[in-house]
């Protein structure tokens, strides 16, 4: 299911196998208990994550075909995995996947769920498939999207377009950091940018301490969904019309008879 | 005034006529009951592709009817008559469920930049037609809506600076370059219509559910759609 080796300061944790490395209930507890097994490692705070695969898939999302044999697996999966990538957002080291196969839904989700991603550029994309398999996005995955792809274009590149992202789109989107050849290449770069990190000598803690704060909305959305019951949560604000608007417009239709001159001139 | 069209899978809102296509409260009346029209009548791989007539594709608000109230009181209450009428405008486009497209032929002032930033999709022409914030011009405040509209759609501080307190009229060129709209490759209205269909009907053969499709969209722009009052129609599982 998945392996955890440690070089030296990197841990290299891999999903396993020849298979879609789905996000099943056991997988995604085997993930945790790895990362619970790296926390306590002595030298952990002076580490780094590598995160990878085998085979054609990074990941391929959850286990959809088990969720609709027994639909409460769906909600436990979800629920492992807010768990598992919190674990993932407050690890006290830098963290890089090194993307060497498809990464679609919960499995891009995961990808992104890292400091770094590095990807392959020969094969393989990222793809949030939920809107062509006729579902909505979680608000938490929407506060991650949101988090790691900057342009309001690529965000409806992604979860509205659901394009099928190759490693140079991604780099162009502002998703993958670098692109490599083959798996091996983008694997072997993982552990150069692994071994240049822990070079650099920061403190994993105030490291994982500042990346809560700069993920905090996805903290924030994670922890929502956990307490919430079935249903949207509606939390924006919503400013209401107010009388400073009609003052101040009041006095702009003073000056408004030039203005309409003016701006009629194209 | 403003027409739809059904063209295979494709709903086509034109705003007709050569004039400057202001949003009044007829024209707004206009376009949100052609909006409801195609939401009503969607389905699997529908895709919607608005665009105008003549030199405009809209100037904004329709500053000569308020003015025409007679006096300041008039005139303010005509304008927040408009700034509040053109609110379910904007929330019927991102309550539609199916992809939208704007294909800008000329220029976009005020409201009219609102409405065409409302599509999911926006190509604009690279030889005539700009993009213009003109309240900082005319010394109007934004409504919170069209903050919110900017704050989710454009990205960068320096975009919406330029676009909100510089008072640039902004070509299609630079409107690329700074991500406000997705394609300016088009020089020539035919050019810019063409390529929207093109998108429209590549968009229209996923055969994407709508009420889906809408509920993503929603979930993207979560501060803009609550001051809309909009919420996404199916609960996401976790």
């Amino acid at each position: 299911m998945c392996t955890l080796e440690k070089r030296g300061r990197l841990f290299l944790l891999k999903l396993t196998g020849d298979g879609e490395h789905r996000l099943n209930p056991t997988l995604l507890d085997n993930l945790r208990s790895a990362i619970t097994q790296i926390r306590s490692d002595p030298s952990s705070s002076q580490s780094v994550l590598i995160t990878t695969s085998d085979g054609k898939f990074f990941s391929n999302g959850y286990d959809l075909a088990l969720a609709a044999s027994d639909p409460p697996l769906r909600a436990l999966m979800a629920a492992k995995l807010r768990s598992l990538v919190a674990d993932l957002i407050s690890l006290p080291m830098p963290t890089i996947a090194a993307v060497t196969g498809h990464a679609s839904a919960a499995g891009f989700l995961l990808a992104m769920s890292h400091d770094y991603i590095l990807m392959r550029r020969d094969r393989g994309f990222l793809y949030m498939s939920e809107l062509d398999i006729e579902l909505v996005l979680p608000a938490w995955f929407v506060a991650m999207i949101r988090m790691k792809v900057a342009s309001p274009a690529a965000r409806r590149d992604v979860a509205l377009t659901a394009e099928k992202i190759t490693a140079d789109r991604g780099l162009e989107m502002g998703i993958v950091d670098s692109r490599h050849g083959s798996a091996a290449e983008t694997v072997e770069a993982a552990v150069k940018l692994g071994e240049e990190i822990v070079r650099r000598g920061a403190d994993g803690h105030v490291y994982g301490r500042m990346r809560e704060t700069l993920l905090r909305e996805v903290l924030h959305a994670i922890g929502s969904n956990e307490s919430a019951s079935s249903g949207v949560r509606n939390s924006g604000s919503k400013l209401s019309w107010n009388s400073s608007w009609r003052t101040s417009t009041w006095s702009a239709f003073l000056l408004l008879p030039r203005c309409v001159g003016r701006s009629a001139r194209f | 005034m403003c027409t739809l069209e059904k063209r295979g899978d494709l709903f086509l809102l034109t705003l007709t006529g050569d004039d400057e296509h202001r949003f009044h409260p007829d024209t707004i009346a206009s376009v949100l009951s052609l909006l409801e029209q195609a939401k009503s009548q969607s389905t699997r791989g529908s895709v919607l592709i608005t665009t105008a007539h003549g030199k405009f594709f809209s100037n904004g608000f329709d500053l000569a009817w308020a003015q025409a109230a007679g006096s300041q009181t008039g005139a303010v209450n005509r304008m927040h008559q408009m700034v509040e009428s053109f609110k379910p405008v904007i929330a019927a486009l991102f309550d539609l469920p199916m992809p939208t497209i704007a294909a800008l032929n000329g220029h976009a002032a005020a409201s009219g930049l609102m409405f065409a930033l409302s599509h999911d999709y926006v190509f604009m022409r690279n030889d005539r037609g700009v993009l213009y914030m003109s309240e900082v011009d005319l010394g109007l405040p934004l409504p919170d809506y069209f903050a919110a509209m900017f704050a989710a759609k454009i990205g960068t501080g320096i975009a919406r600076r330029e676009l909100l307190l510089s008072g640039k009229k902004i070509k299609g060129e630079e409107a690329v370059a700074l991500g406000i709209v997705d394609s300016a490759a088009h020089d020539s209205v035919e050019g810019v219509v063409e390529a929207t269909v093109s998108l429209g009907e590549s968009l229209a053969a996923k055969k994407w559910n709508g009420e889906v499709y809408a509920s993503i969209r929603k979930s993207l722009y979560p501060g803009l759609c609550a001051m809309l009052s909009l919420t996404a129609k199916i609960a996401a599982s976790p």
